[in-house]
């Protein structure tokens, strides 16, 4: 009998993702795909369950689909997307509800992957230039996403430790640099004028789209357990990332940063978030020897990883964003998966 | 240019990068520049000397370990400078994490060679990457010392730079410097303005009331000798999580007097300020 996954987060970037590349695995029979919204890809056999954020539904769910893999991509590291509440929502009770669904009495979970980010790291002049999974952040965190990540990041531990049953790995991603992928840097980056915080070029680390969803089937292919730090080889000053995407340096102060910018952000006109902030003050880079050892080949550097992110837009600038063509119709869906009118490739 | 960045080499085939700037924030075209404006400094105003200079390893792993002293110290640019000019191999000089929070100062450090004093970061350089890495055990408590305490070496640390030597299988290799002390002397200490700045001191340098502004940054013209001591290796197994203390500060209390009684030595011999 082939593997039966479950993901989270099937209406966002990563799950969709990840999801499309699970299709095409053999080995893999069911694949649930969880979201509050209509999914933005198509997804060919995969099902789609609507849930909310803090997963309700979900322990119906494992009991009655005998799910033995839980991909858990739903932890928002990007605080633009919701407010300080709503993420400690999200990561914490979300991750909370989760994890009290998969050791429940009859549940089926062997296997459990989280993607997680290096922003549990923090970014401080104290910090070792290179993080290992066992190092420890050298300042309590600040912000909420990075609160709410190291506290999801702790249920998920205490989970591994109470359900020896279970594989559980949890992958911490360095920032993603990616076509279609909208976070705080790779807006800043598309921008003819790239913020600088003055005085700073900071040496930053990039993974590409491609290699965090195939370290999430790696890590679910092989049943990894532990830590592990996810992200390209090397890492490149910020000004150089700039000029490589054909961006041009904006110096914004660096001293007092929040409280001289405050105008911009009330007016709505620019904000950037503390974590970027820090970011682009000491920069971060996180040792991967340990998902090296695993096994793991990377396709992509950082530096190949701004490459052909730059590429993608340079492309954009010529030819404008691509329109999304898919839109989810819920009979639609239902029609390809269950009709006995469609023909099924085997 | 708002941060110093080294100009974009020409794209050649396969070569992806703008910057030369390595994963520590080194730029080896920014050392050349430093090391071309450094040299009428290293062998006109100081004039260097170098004391059994061939005991520092061609390749492989070095941890460089000198007493540390004078307010702006002028002993890790003259000793990277040195060994950067003479061996073509270049030196990560460890220092306080306090530069990286420093605007354009912190980049500059940065891209000359600076890198943060923690044992991560010296672990990989001289183990994954067989680099010279130099280290003042004594910290800040070296150059922010009073003149009177003059070539009498601070604590060193609590012997991290030991346990690093001895994780790694890396050899030690200490470094007596005669001249720093006099070529920026701290006449005393401002604490309180220290603390406004957020330095880690605040010196009163004669440099600072004889010169003026410009005081700040430039040191007397002293004769800079530097003397290099026997390696030492450690008869431990490398790659432990942890070595006795007990052992770690013995080693570190002995590598400090090794130092001290060749600083001595050197004073001994000393002639003159200016011309040694």
């Amino acid at each position: 009998m082939g593997k039966r996954v479950l993901v989270t987060g099937a209406d966002t970037f990563w799950g969709g993702r990840v999801i499309q590349a699970l299709e095409d695995d053999p080995d893999i029979e069911v694949i649930l795909g969880l979201g509050e919204h209509d999914p933005s890809v198509p997804f060919d056999r995969a099902e789609f369950v609507r849930a909310d954020q803090t997963y309700s539904i979900l322990h119906r769910l494992v009991q009655a689909t005998k799910v033995d893999t839980i991909i858990h991509t739903f932890l928002v590291s990007d605080s633009t997307l919701a407010k300080s509440r709503a993420l400690h929502e999200i990561n914490v009770i979300g991750t909370m509800n989760l994890l009290a669904a998969a050791s429940a009495a009859g549940s089926n979970v062997t296997n459990l992957v989280v993607k997680s980010s290096t922003k549990v790291y923090g970014a401080n002049e104290r910090d070792p230039y290179w993080f290992s999974e066992d190092t420890r952040r050298s300042t309590p965190a600040k912000t909420m996403v990075e609160r709410s990540l190291i506290e999801a990041e702790a249920l998920i531990a205490d989970f591994a430790i109470d359900r020896p049953q279970t594989a559980v790995s949890v992958m911490r991603f360095a920032n993603v640099l990616s076509g279609g992928l909208a976070t705080p840097i790779t807006q800043n980056l598309s921008r003819p004028l790239c913020p600088i915080l003055i005085g700073f070029d900071p040496l930053l680390q990039f993974v590409s789209a491609e290699d965090v969803v195939r370290t999430l089937e790696h890590a679910t292919r092989l049943q990894l357990r532990g830590v592990y730090n996810v992200a390209g080889d090397g890492r490149l000053p910020w000004s150089e990332i700039i000029a490589i995407v054909g961006s041009r340096p904006l110096p914004l102060p660096s001293l007092h940063h929040r409280i001289l910018m405050r105008p911009l952000a009330a007016a709505g006109i620019y904000e950037m978030p503390t974590e970027l902030a820090d970011l682009l003050r000491f920069g971060r880079g996180v040792d991967c020897a340990k998902i090296l050892a695993t096994g793991f080949t990377f396709r992509r550097s950082s530096v190949a990883a701004v490459q052909a992110f730059g590429e993608h837009l340079r492309l954009d600038r010529s030819t404008g964003s691509e329109p999304l063509t898919y839109r989810y119709e819920h009979d639609v869906e239902q029609f390809f998966r269950h009709s006995p009118a469609v023909v099924h490739r085997d | 240019m708002i941060v110093p960045v080294p100009t974009p080499v020409e794209d050649t085939e396969g070569n992806l990068r703008r910057s030369d700037v390595d994963e520590w924030g080194r730029s080896e075209r920014v050392r050349n520049v430093i090391r071309t404006a450094y040299e009428p400094i290293y062998s006109k105003w100081f004039r260097v000397e170098w004391k059994n200079f061939e005991r520092i390893p061609v390749e492989g792993g070095g941890l460089l370990v000198a007493n540390h002293a004078g307010a702006v110290p002028s002993d890790a640019p003259v000793i990277m400078h040195g060994i950067e000019s003479r061996l073509g191999r270049p030196v990560y000089g460890m220092a306080d994490y306090f530069f990286r929070s420093v605007p354009f100062i912190g980049t500059m450090w940065s891209r000359s060679g600076g890198v943060a004093a923690r044992p991560e970061n010296a672990e990989r350089l001289l183990r994954d990457q067989g680099q010279l890495a130099l280290v003042f055990p004594e910290g800040t408590k070296g150059p922010s010392k009073a003149f009177a305490d003059r070539y009498h070496l601070r604590r060193f640390g609590r012997g991290g730079f030991i346990e690093i030597a001895m994780r790694t299988g890396t050899p030690i290799i200490p470094m007596a410097v005669v001249g720093s002390e006099e070529a920026m002397p701290i006449l005393f200490r401002l604490p309180a303005m220290a603390k406004i700045l957020g330095t880690p001191y605040f010196p009163v340098t004669l440099n600072l009331l004889t010169m003026g502004p410009l005081g700040i940054v430039l040191p007397f013209p002293v004769k800079m000798r530097i003397s290099v001591l026997e390696p030492v290796t450690f008869d431990v197994e490398p790659g432990l999580e942890r070595y006795p203390r007990s052992l770690v500060l013995e080693e570190s209390e002995r590598i400090r007097e090794l130092i001290q009684e060749e600083v001595f030595e050197m004073l001994k011999a000393r002639r003159s300020i200016w011309k040694g």
